[in-house]
């Protein structure tokens, strides 16, 4: 606190070193990761969200494969149909998991938190990382859970394990991006009843019009199937889908990567714009 | 020095002017009442000043730092409590407060042994390893301050700290705020409540639409609309006179007869100065009984009354 000034006086130029707190990519590193803290702590104590995280992906898996199982043929090039649906219900649940992140951040805003970090001397962009990386480890706990009932249920990595391993990380990097939209939802939205509908109804089209259950070629209409292939999902399961039978994934991989890369990029910078637009 | 100072501060939302030119100084270590009714721009006025929303036009300025110009410098220098109880519900108080010390990046022991001193600080020790969604209502709001209060902040913004608590919490809560100002915290305060700024505050602005329609001491803005109001009520009808006539010296206006007693009388006093004493010392002197001596004293709504010609709850209820 320096001496007494007329207020005209008051003014500090704007020096952006001048600043205690957090500055820079240690400091974006340092909150992000003390955000992540504060959501993963608090998954384990949440036992009812929980339970539900935790029966929704084997319910999935049970559901699909039993209703869906018998009745469809297995396509060209898979054992049974298990080894094709699986990695749709993989992408599926996934892709369904990033919808936490405009509930949760929807819930920051509406209990005041994110006020309370916003009047902090943090890296204001490691709200928004802290979140989306806290749920990308909640996603990789579901994917676990989701791989251990199918493997009870017979399913088998036919490729190698690195390709498994690839085809995993493929599709929590496509969830990744797809929190940033999600983080966007959050943050535009004026209730958690309300991101809790925004976050999710958007998931159906792009889920079921897609190759995660069926082979696109059997959709009744040229415009759906049209619809269908160039959906960015229908690419990031054919790539993990290939990956976990061993069969040549081709430009899957690459063009899931670069919508991946893509989302995160346009939509870490709306989300950034509108997190620091709140109360504008 | 000036702690806060804002100046002709704007903030408009479309059509709805939240703050139209406000201007407010609040030197270092004093507690200051930003007194309104629901939807007057309390909470805006404070988002601006804590960096949250960017002012139309006009300027804040916190501890010699412009909040547009650097908002990060004065991040390092406020508290904020906001209107609604921001804490991690799942986590335990004590979890709370380390968690905004590494916010700060404190170190280890301290961020433990300032978590310790808080929750003894504002009595939460017993509760302090419970997740504060078991907390009450009363216990939440305090969490919620100490959380504010980690960085050991020069100057604390608390928006309506005491709203929807039950009346002991929030005497309680007022000792907690009273022992900030004493320690040399500046505060500024948000209340609906006149009583509270009156309890509180040194000085106190009162503002309605964005704009300050008045601004001084408790007792300058109860005296400004007519101070407090002194109730008697003595035992025979028939010394109503003499009674009158030894109630008048210590009178601000006209002492009047109540229309539907013959034994009770009112008048308007100074604000808190020690006048009802010398009253019933007067009355007892004339040899005038007393049955009953009452102290009004005013509300906002008679400050509102008074400055704007309407209720403070009308403009309320309007506001919704
Ligand atoms: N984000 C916003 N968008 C539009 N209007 C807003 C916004 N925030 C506040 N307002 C309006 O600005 C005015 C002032 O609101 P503010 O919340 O500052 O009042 P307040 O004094 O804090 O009221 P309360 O006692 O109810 O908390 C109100 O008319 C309100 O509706
Ligand atoms: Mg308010």
């Amino acid at each position: 606190m320096t001496a007494t000034a007329a207020p005209s006086e008051l003014d500090h130029k704007h020096h952006p070193d001048d600043i205690a707190g957090s500055t820079g990519l240690i400091g974006i590193i340092t909150d992000s990761l003390t955000e992540s803290g504060r959501h993963l702590r608090i998954i384990p104590r949440n036992i009812e969200l929980l339970i539900f995280a935790t029966i929704q992906p084997v319910m999935f898996v049970l559901l699909f494969s039993f209703v869906f199982g018998g009745s469809i043929q297995t396509p060209p090039g898979f054992t049974d149909y298990d080894q094709y649906l699986m990695p749709g219900i993989f992408a599926q649940t996934v892709v369904f998991g990033s919808a936490f992140t405009s509930i949760g951040i929807a819930e920051d805003m509406s209990k005041g938190f994110i006020d309370r970090l916003r009047s902090l001397p943090i890296a204001q962009s490691s709200v928004l990382i802290g979140r989306t990386l806290s749920d990308v480890v909640r996603n990789a706990i579901t994917f676990v859970t989701m791989l251990l009932v199918a493997f009870l249920l017979g399913f088998r990595f036919e490729g190698s394990l690195l390709g498994a391993l690839g085809a995993t990380a493929l599709l929590l990097f496509f969830s990744y991006g797809l929190s940033w939209v999600q983080a966007l939802i959050g943050l535009s939205v004026s209730s958690v009843e309300a991101a809790n509908s925004a976050g999710f109804i958007w998931m159906f089209p792009i889920t079921f019009v897609s190759s995660a259950f069926i082979d696109t070629s059997n959709l009744q209409y040229a415009w759906l199937r049209t619809v269908a292939d160039w959906n960015p999902f229908t690419q990031v399961t054919n790539a993990a889908r290939a990956l976990y039978n061993g069969n040549d994934p081709g430009d899957a991989v690459m063009t899931s990567i670069l919508w991946a890369v893509g989302m995160i990029v346009l939509f870490a910078f709306l989300a950034t714009r509108k997190f620091n637009q709140i109360s504008d | 020095m000036t702690a806060v100072l804002a100046e002709g501060l704007k903030k408009h939302y479309g059509e709805t002017k939240a703050l139209d030119g406000l201007d407010l100084e609040v030197p270092q270590g004093e507690i200051f009442g930003l007194l309104g009714p629901n939807g007057a721009g309390k909470t805006t006025a404070v988002k601006v000043m804590t960096t949250l929303a960017s002012p139309t036009a006009g300027r804040a300025v916190i501890d010699g730092i412009d909040v547009t110009k650097n908002p990060k410098a004065v991040r390092t220098r406020i508290g904020l409590t906001g209107q609604y109880a921001a804490v991690e519900e799942r986590l335990t108080g004590r979890e709370n407060l380390e968690l905004v010390g590494r916010y700060f990046h404190h170190k280890k022991s301290e961020l433990k042994s300032r978590a310790t001193e808080l929750l003894h600080m504002f009595d939460l020790m017993e509760a302090a390893d419970r997740p504060a969604n078991t907390y009450s209502g009363g216990m939440r709001r305090r969490l919620d301050i100490a959380m504010s209060l980690v960085a050991r902040p020069a100057i604390l913004f608390l928006d309506e700290p005491t709203t929807g608590l039950d009346p002991r919490s929030r005497l309680g809560m007022w000792e907690f705020i009273a022992r900030l100002g004493d320690e040399g915290t500046t505060v500024l305060l948000t209340t609906q409540y006149l009583e509270e700024a009156d309890v509180l505050a040194k000085k106190i602005a009162v503002i309605d639409h964005g704009l300050k329609i008045a601004e001084g001491s408790a007792d300058q803005l109860k005296d400004q609309i007519g101070g407090d109001k002194v109730r008697v009520t003595i035992v025979k009808p028939e010394n109503i006179q003499r009674a009158k006539q030894a109630i008048v010296p210590f009178a601000t206006g006209a002492v009047d007869q109540d229309p539907e007693s013959a034994q009770t009388l009112t008048a308007p006093i100074h604000a808190g100065g020690g006048v009802v004493p010398n009253i019933i010392r007067g009355l007892d002197d004339a040899g005038v009984d007393v049955l009953d001596v009452e102290v009004r004293r005013p509300t906002l709504d008679d400050v509102f009354l008074v400055l704007t010609g309407r209720a403070a709850e009308e403009r309320g209820q309007e506001e919704l």
